[in-house]
């Protein structure tokens, strides 16, 4: 009688590295269920709220989804945005990366996430296209054992790409897995996965590398760390992330923070968080951005995030502009001189 | 405002209304409400996200669901997705 065919959960980005690992455990005959995590802090998310494009031009599209009908493979898309996740993402205990990325508690966070699967889908185990040396934190020898172990799934964590500089895993002492057939790949480099991929017949994948994670990104990293940085209390919410994705920040005073909308479609945002909670700012006499306030600023404070929207309108060369703010059944208005060019704004930009 | 749609209305078996929320959610939701339905039961999804026009596709490819119709008024998206059959391996 033949052996029962190996099952494995795959976690998929749906990039070049864990599209190649799909492809290397489907072509050793074991059956591949595949997991994409949605976090909240999704690029490709807040790119399509607010309209944009792609490099090439196109509606960004879900690499994760794509990748899985290429090769056939259902991913099921896992929501962890709404569990305990924000609260690891703002108190990490292994700290941040070079943004406001903190990979080590997130694969941790993460892969016990596909563990549970694991153990309710009966998978022998579970692999990742995460690439040794790759990262500067997250996927160095020693963290990448740590993770294994803090993630509960000691033995049963399989890097295909770079299994072979690694210690076995339970699937290959157990020849559910040929050790063989698996990969030695290190470093930073994308040469050996872009000549895998040509073999392999792997032709679509996002270039160049990157993630759809936000806390990677230099600018929102900022801008999640001012938040965090001026509350008594560490702790995000959900519906937060966007507002921290959309329009220009200013740190008008340590509890009073100003955001301006960009584009249009950020004005169409930031209006949904105005919602009695925030002060709306806007010039109803020029076409201009939506603004928000959020706080309790005094006099000097208001009249200096007027003169910033007035700045941003095409009022901007009017020797006044009228600001208006309302707040539910609150309401205020200023006439301002807009801010001019050498007004020391990049001081407060968060 | 979002109107709402009424199976009755629709001739599906089930309507689902994603408007307002963009990738990954509408998939999110789409693969749930699929999971509750028998095979050869039509789901309507409704989207406002325009990414549901790659997505939608990609996914019923996937998950080997038929995909009957994707269509855009506007700003406004409709897929209709019939349940298939699980696989001999599924069942």
């Amino acid at each position: 009688m033949a052996a029962p065919r190996a099952k494995a959960i795959g976690m998929i980005s749906g990039g070049l590295d864990s599209t190649l690992a799909l492809k290397l455990i489907q072509d050793q005959g074991v059956e591949v269920k595949a997991i994409n995590f949605y976090t909240g802090f999704c690029i490709t998310e807040t790119q399509r709220r607010l309209g944009g494009r792609s490099r090439d031009g196109k509606i960004p599209r879900n690499e994760a989804l794509r990748a899985g009908a290429d090769l056939g493979v259902e991913v099921e898309l896992v929501d962890i945005s709404a569990s305990g996740y924000l609260d690891i993402v703002a108190n990490p205990r292994y700290g941040y990366g070079a943004n406001a990325n903190p990979c080590v508690d997130c694969r941790i966070f993460m892969m016990a996430e596909a563990r549970k699967i694991m153990e309710r889908e009966g998978a022998d185990f579970v692999f990742t296209g995460e690439v040794l040396g790759q990262r500067p934190k997250s996927q160095r020898r020693d963290t990448l054992a740590l993770i294994e172990k803090q993630s509960g799934l000691s033995g049963r964590l399989l890097r295909p790409l770079s299994a072979k500089l690694l210690p076995p895993t339970l699937a290959e002492q157990e020849g559910k897995v040929d050790r063989e057939r698996l990969l030695g790949i290190s470093g930073r480099g994308r040469k050996d996965q872009i000549e895998l991929a040509a073999r392999l017949g792997v032709t679509d994948y996002p270039q160049p590398a990157g993630g759809c994670c936000f806390l990677t990104d230099e600018a929102f990293g900022r801008k999640f760390h001012d938040l965090l940085d001026h509350r008594d209390v560490r702790k995000i919410e959900r519906d937060e992330i966007v507002l921290l994705a959309t329009g220009r920040h200013f740190r008008i005073a340590e509890r009073v923070k100003l955001v301006v909308g960009r584009t249009e479609g950020e004005n169409l945002v930031l209006e949904r968080f105005a919602d009695g909670r925030r002060w709306r700012l806007d010039t109803p006499a020029h076409l201009g951005p939506l603004a928000l306030v959020e706080g309790e600023p005094d006099y000097d404070q208001r009249v200096l995030a007027s003169r910033i929207v007035a700045r941003y309108g095409k009022g901007r060369s009017e020797d006044t502009v009228q600001v208006r703010w309302t707040r539910g059944d609150e309401e205020d208005a200023f006439e301002v001189p807009p801010l001019g060019e050498d007004a020391g704004l990049e001081a407060i930009r968060v | 405002m979002n109107e709402p749609v009424s199976t009755a209305d629709s001739g599906a078996s089930r309507v689902i209304d994603t408007r307002g929320t963009f990738c990954p959610v509408p998939i999110i939701e789409t693969a749930r409400a699929v999971r509750d339905m028998a095979a050869g039961d039509v789901l309507l999804v409704l989207g406002s996200d325009p990414g549901i026009e790659s997505d939608m596709p990609a996914w019923c490819r996937a998950t080997r669901n038929e995909l009957l119709s994707l269509s855009r008024d506007g700003v406004r998206l409709e897929a209709r997705i019939r349940k298939s059959a699980p696989s001999a391996g599924e069942r």
